[in-house]
């Protein structure tokens, strides 16, 4: 047994005390269904699961201590490593906190692009989540079809940003570029696909009788107790609770766009698995908005201090290439106080809590990791449930260890 | 009668299933064979990078450490110089110049904030990206690997036209162009 579980007296007595007929089971870290490195200590009375404890850790980078020696435009390169399904989230989640510290105003422009593009990436990461929920159950076949879908999209982001699974597109302020020319062009081409790509992932995996009978009535989690361990973001629209950060908090005008909150009664693998489904089609909805929307203008603030001049600005006057120089240099100084911010990511509420000392680094980043929190609730999930099943649930959580551990 | 009715749906479902993938299977392949075909890469990606020149073959650097204090993984060194010489004889286009400039890409995580910081636009990126090396040591790239006039450009990339398509599903690849679905 590690030490890491050793140390949690009181909550794993059991673990110390087997019964006779109870096994205990070291599930990972390097078990393929566990999504990277995560291990888990199952108490098997049987084929049934009696107990789950998740240890968590192996991942571990110490990134909340490193925002702490970096400017504030350098942490945006830390936030890509988080949640590496989701990079654009994070990166959008982090510059909005500081934004709001600076209470800087974004150009119309780029707030849409910004949506467009974080509802390109959510349904990457969605596209991934399917393909290894189907790898892990025994589907093969659909795990090529996403990754082809999500090949595609990732395309599009290293077109626009040069980076594809680090892309660090978004700036405290506004855009890194604006896009590439043509781009429009080849998100409506993307779009005019898709519907069909995910009508033949539907019938290839939702429509299917041997799946549905692997995840429906598997990892129950009633509202109540989902409230309870805050879960957010599909899990809990899954268990039939209607709250979507998009819808009832908005950011980066979310308001204006036309959208459904997709919410299952069932609370099990299946309603979770049906809410991502969904949710998929929302974004494609969203995105055809945001091309519709996209209209010529600035992509970065007025904000002559903070934000990086235009390069043909910068080399023509001396104005400019100083504030190149300082917020290169030295950073731009944010106010004192301290923000939260919250964003949906694909996987949840993901939030920054960001405290400024009024320096040109910040004093505290935290962040509130939705991975890290739904995969709290597993033990109430899987308990009961048999062990082939464990691997449906963790799947139909969709974490990503990078963030757990950060 | 369930076990029955179980059984005829299960196999109604592996056959819907195996329909789409039979399907796939006359279609074009969208694995690109790497690396006896060459990856498309977009124009903005970030390589291995690139250290300018001049119109004359002086290098571009003034040494102003500014891609140094951008970088968040604190990988470029730079010792600077002056060179009072014409200019005709100097190394560098102006009198001040970088002696040694490196960059540990070890450390480095292609973020591209030292190509938005220079001023005199003399560090971009490049595209190459096979840079595993079997020395820990030869990470570290001098000013001789990253010159742009000594760089080695891999032969295994093609940089994509600024809009062109590079999904297989929307080209089709044969040996003289690329031709567009439109
Ligand atoms: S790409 Fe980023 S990490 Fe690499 S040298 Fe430039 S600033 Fe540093
Ligand atoms: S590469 Fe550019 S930013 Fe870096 S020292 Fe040279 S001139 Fe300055």
């Amino acid at each position: 047994m590690s030490v890491a579980t050793e140390n949690l007296t009181g909550q794993v007595d059991i673990l110390d005390q087997p019964l006779e007929s109870q096994m205990t089971i070291s599930m990972g870290p390097q078990h393929p269904s566990t999504h990277g490195v995560l291990r888990l200590e199952l108490v098997l009375d049987g084929e049934l699961v009696v107990k789950t404890v998740p240890d968590i850790g192996y991942l571990h980078t110490g990134m909340e201590k490193l925002f702490e020696y970096k400017k504030y435009q350098q942490g945006i390169v830390i936030t890509d490593r988080m949640d590496y399904l989701n990079p654009l989230g994070n990166n959008l989640a982090y510059v909005m906190a500081a934004e709001k510290l600076l209470q800087l105003e974004i150009p119309e422009r780029a707030q849409v692009i910004r949506v467009m593009m974080c509802e390109l990436q959510r349904i990457a990461s969605h596209m991934v989540w399917l393909g290894t929920h189907c790898l892990d159950i025994g589907a093969m076949s659909a795990f090529f079809y996403c990754f082809r879908q999500r090949e595609k999209i990732l395309n599009l982001i290293e077109a626009v940003s040069g980076g594809r699974l680090t892309p660090s597109y978004f700036r405290i302020g506004g855009l890194m570029m604006d896009l590439p020319a043509g781009f429009e062009r080849r998100v409506k081409q993307f779009l005019d696909d898709f519907p069909a790509a995910l009508e033949e992932l539907t019938t290839l995996v939702s429509d299917n009788t041997l799946w549905q009978s692997r995840t429906k009535g598997i990892g129950i989690i009633s509202p109540e107790d989902a409230i309870d361990w805050g879960l957010t973001g599909p899990c809990l629209r899954g268990s039939g609770i209607d709250l979507d950060l998009r819808r009832h908090n908005p950011y980066s005008g979310y308001e204006t766009y036309d959208f459904e909150v997709c919410v299952e009664l069932d609370c099990d693998v299946w309603a979770r698995f049906r809410v991502r489904m969904r949710e998929m089609f929302e974004s494609y909805k969203i995105i055809r908005q945001t091309v519709d929307r996209l209209k010529p203008g600035p992509t970065k603030a007025d904000a002559p201090k903070v934000v990086l001049p235009d390069r043909d600005d910068m080399r023509k006057h001396m104005d400019s290439l100083i504030h190149h120089f300082l917020i290169v240099a030295e950073g731009f100084n944010v106010p004192p106080g301290e923000v939260y911010h919250a964003i949906e990511a694909s996987k949840g509420e993901l939030g920054v809590y960001m405290k400024s000392n009024g320096g040109p680094k910040p004093e505290r980043v935290h962040f509130r990791g939705p991975s890290f929190v739904n995969l709290a609730a597993l033990p109430v999930m899987a308990e009961g449930e048999m062990v082939a099943d464990v691997v449906a649930i963790i799947g139909s959580l969709d974490i990503v260890l990078g963030e757990i551990d950060r | 009668m369930s076990i029955i009715s179980d059984v005829i749906n299960s196999t109604k479902a592996v056959i819907k299933g195996m329909k789409i993938t039979i399907s796939k299977m006359p279609q074009k392949k969208w694995t690109v064979q790497y690396p006896d075909v060459p990856v498309t890469v977009q124009p903005r990606y970030r390589g291995q990078h690139l250290l300018h020149v001049d119109e004359n073959g002086k290098e571009k650097c003034v040494a102003c450490y500014l891609c140094a204090a951008a970088c968040p993984s604190e990988c470029i060194y730079i010792e600077a110089t002056d060179d009072a010489r014409p200019y005709e004889e100097r190394v560098g286009r102006d009198e001040r110049y970088a002696k040694v400039y490196n960059i540990d890409y070890g450390r480095c995580i292609f973020c591209g904030f030292c190509v938005e910081a220079c001023p005199k636009d003399a560090i971009t990126h490049g595209y190459n990206f096979e840079l595993s090396v079997y020395n820990r040591a030869d990470l570290l790239k001098t000013k001789d690997d990253l010159l742009i006039t000594k760089q080695k450009q891999s032969k295994n990339y093609r940089v994509a036209l600024s809009d062109e398509d590079v999904d297989s599903e929307y080209k089709e690849v044969d040996k003289v162009g690329i031709k567009f679905r439109l």
